[in-house]
């Protein structure tokens, strides 16, 4: 089956071969991509597209899971309009967002501008900041729910010998978040880097060296020619965290539960609650369709506004 | 040379911020509990003990979990291989019609998030009867659209002219996909796998509401319940942290350039 055997065979192979693609070729061809194809497709439609759909339809309905389900029309969306818990999730997550965005792009592409050297040992510091991101929410969220703990925890131990009195952290309605937010950051650090260094080093040097010789300095190098080149590679990490963080669940689920008081519910949460809590799932699924319209309508916006400020070559 | 030399100061900075935490999860995990929440206690637990690793199994079948976790993982990586390679062979080397349309479908399947429809999810599995049960747990990881996408990519960088080859020597489609160029996508494989794994064994939000009872729990989910039943004892939840992120560790030292692969080829296909 190698390719010389090929090539010593009479070239009278080739035409007879090409003549085929008949009526009888096409369909064993179908046949094939059916059968390869069904393993997935069988699955994606079962457990992905079947359930999307059944979002939309679940979503009429006034259903507690156990009696039947009424259909309600847009009952539940105009309830969800009015409802303050909602509004309140929707803006904790946004909260989120708000210190999560900025903190895990400035921080992930300085380290990727540190990395991006070919320097000794620069494959362990990679590993280094990988570390947080290869782990699992979970233990992540443990880990800093016990480094923030108010009393004994080692950060506050740390501020202490500073003379500084840590905050309540996760205890402290006001800080909730921000404890949420830290813990996230750190853990994404590593991925936004990586993305961003492998932009990096699809630049090419001689653009910097030729830039360096004209007299730039460094400052002038990434505002004029890093960071406009990088913008592709920044744009795909921006819609991709923007996305990933409005589901956000796991890290307030462990950290604060979403306390205290409510200061951190997220809106996932409240979808998990409805449905398996309070068994309202035609209002949970109301909810899951908002909060997908609203990343389309912020992935769409921004897909939008990167003709301002992505450069593709 | 100064520069290079603040390039290090600040890289170190960022690596002990980094490893620190992790290096103070296995600290703790080895302090005895008398030594547990003494804000004057020593940073290094004196003596070191194991005892919070014996007792990870007394509220919990927490090795149970462990093994679950193990068990879904390693079942989860390996149909997504198969659901996933078959459908990009399908899509990479077959021209049938339509074929544009459906891989429309898989590419939009990416952007639903499990959190969209974990209502109806549910509702379907109970319906099957496999609300708490390993198949409840397995079947919605059993297919990745990333992973189509992935190794059709690979698929779609091998020459046409390996398969000719193959059928004028009378193999058929499954020998050319399984002799053939099965094994010339095996780094692609590779890298999909890791991540497979990874995803499976990190997962969180489905094995939480699918799993019921202890008996289907996965190590994720029996550690959220662990640090709630032992709301103290810390020393107990990150013994039960740090066995959680071992094997992902082990994963990561020995397949490191896979897992930096499959993060950049997310990257670059932006």
């Amino acid at each position: 089956m190698s390719a010389t055997q090929v090539a010593t065979r009479p070239p009278v192979a080739k035409p007879a071969a090409r003549r085929r693609p008949g009526r009888a070729r096409r369909w064993r061809t179908a046949g094939a991509a059916a059968a390869f194809l069904s393993p997935s497709l069988v699955m994606l439609l079962a457990f992905w597209i079947g359930p999307m759909v059944g979002t939309l339809w679940v979503s009429l309905q006034d259903w507690n899971l156990i009696g039947t389900a009424e259909f309600v029309g847009f009952d539940n969306y105009t309830e969800l309009a009015g409802d303050a818990g909602f509004r309140a999730a929707l803006g904790h997550t946004l909260l989120y967002l708000a210190g999560y965005l900025p903190l895990v792009l400035i921080l992930g592409l300085a380290v990727a501008l540190l990395l991006d050297a070919k320097l000794p040992a620069m494959t362990l510091y990679r590993a280094t900041f990988f570390l947080p991101v290869i782990s699992s929410w979970v233990a992540v969220s443990l880990l800093w729910k016990w480094l923030l703990n108010p009393a004994d925890g080692l950060v506050n131990r740390a501020l202490g010998w500073v003379g500084v009195s840590g905050p309540g952290w996760w205890t402290d309605p006001q800080w909730a978040m921000p404890s949420v937010v830290l813990a996230s950051a750190w853990k994404d650090v590593g991925f936004v880097a990586v993305i961003l260094l492998a932009g990096l080093q699809a630049i090419p040097r001689d653009l910097l060296e030729a830039a360096a010789l004209d007299g730039a300095g460094a400052w002038r190098k990434l505002r004029s020619i890093t960071l406009p080149m990088l913008s592709p590679s920044l744009f795909f990490v921006t819609v991709i965290s923007l996305i990933n963080g409005f589901q956000v669940f796991d890290q307030v689920w462990v950290m604060t539960e979403g306390g205290p008081g409510g200061a951190s519910t997220v809106v996932v949460q409240q979808i998990v609650e409805y449905a398996f809590s309070y068994g309202r799932v035609g209002y949970a699924s109301a909810m899951s369709i908002v909060l997908f319209l609203v990343i389309l309508a912020v992935t769409a916006v921004q897909l939008r506004l990167q003709r301002r400020w992505v450069h593709y070559e | 040379m100064s520069r290079t030399i603040l390039r290090y100061a600040a890289l170190t900075i960022g690596a002990i911020a980094m490893v620190g935490p992790f290096v103070w999860m296995v600290l703790t995990s080895v302090t005895g509990d008398t030594q547990l929440g003494r804000v004057d206690a020593p940073l290094l637990p004196d003596p070191a003990t194991v005892d919070p690793y014996a007792r990870l199994g007394d509220a919990f079948p927490f090795w149970r979990f462990a093994a679950n976790s193990i068990g879904v993982a390693v079942a989860s990586t390996l149909l997504q291989l198969f659901t996933s390679a078959t459908a990009a062979y399908a899509f990479s080397r077959l021209r049938f019609r339509g074929s544009n349309l459906v891989f429309l479908l898989y590419l939009a399947t990416m952007m639903i998030p499990m959190q969209v429809i974990i209502v109806p999810l549910f509702i379907e599995m109970r319906y099957l009867g496999l609300v708490d049960s390993y198949a409840g747990l397995l079947l919605p990881t059993v297919v990745s659209s990333f992973g189509v996408f992935m190794l059709r990519q690979a698929f779609m960088a091998l020459p046409k002219e390996l398969d000719e080859a193959a059928y004028v020597d009378g193999a058929g489609h499954v020998r050319v996909f399984a002799q053939v160029l099965l094994p010339l996508v095996a780094p692609a494989l590779a890298t999909f796998a890791v991540f497979a794994f990874m995803s499976s064994w990190n997962a969180f939000l489905w094995p939480l509401v699918i799993a019921q009872t202890e008996a289907h729990m996965t190590l994720p989910v029996g550690l959220s319940l662990l640090q709630g039943r032992y709301s103290t004892a810390w020393n107990v939840v990150m013994a039960g942290s740090t066995v959680s992120v071992l094997p992902i560790l082990a994963l990561y030292v020995f397949a490191q350039r896979y897992v930096v692969r499959g993060i950049t080829f997310t990257g670059i296909k932006s």
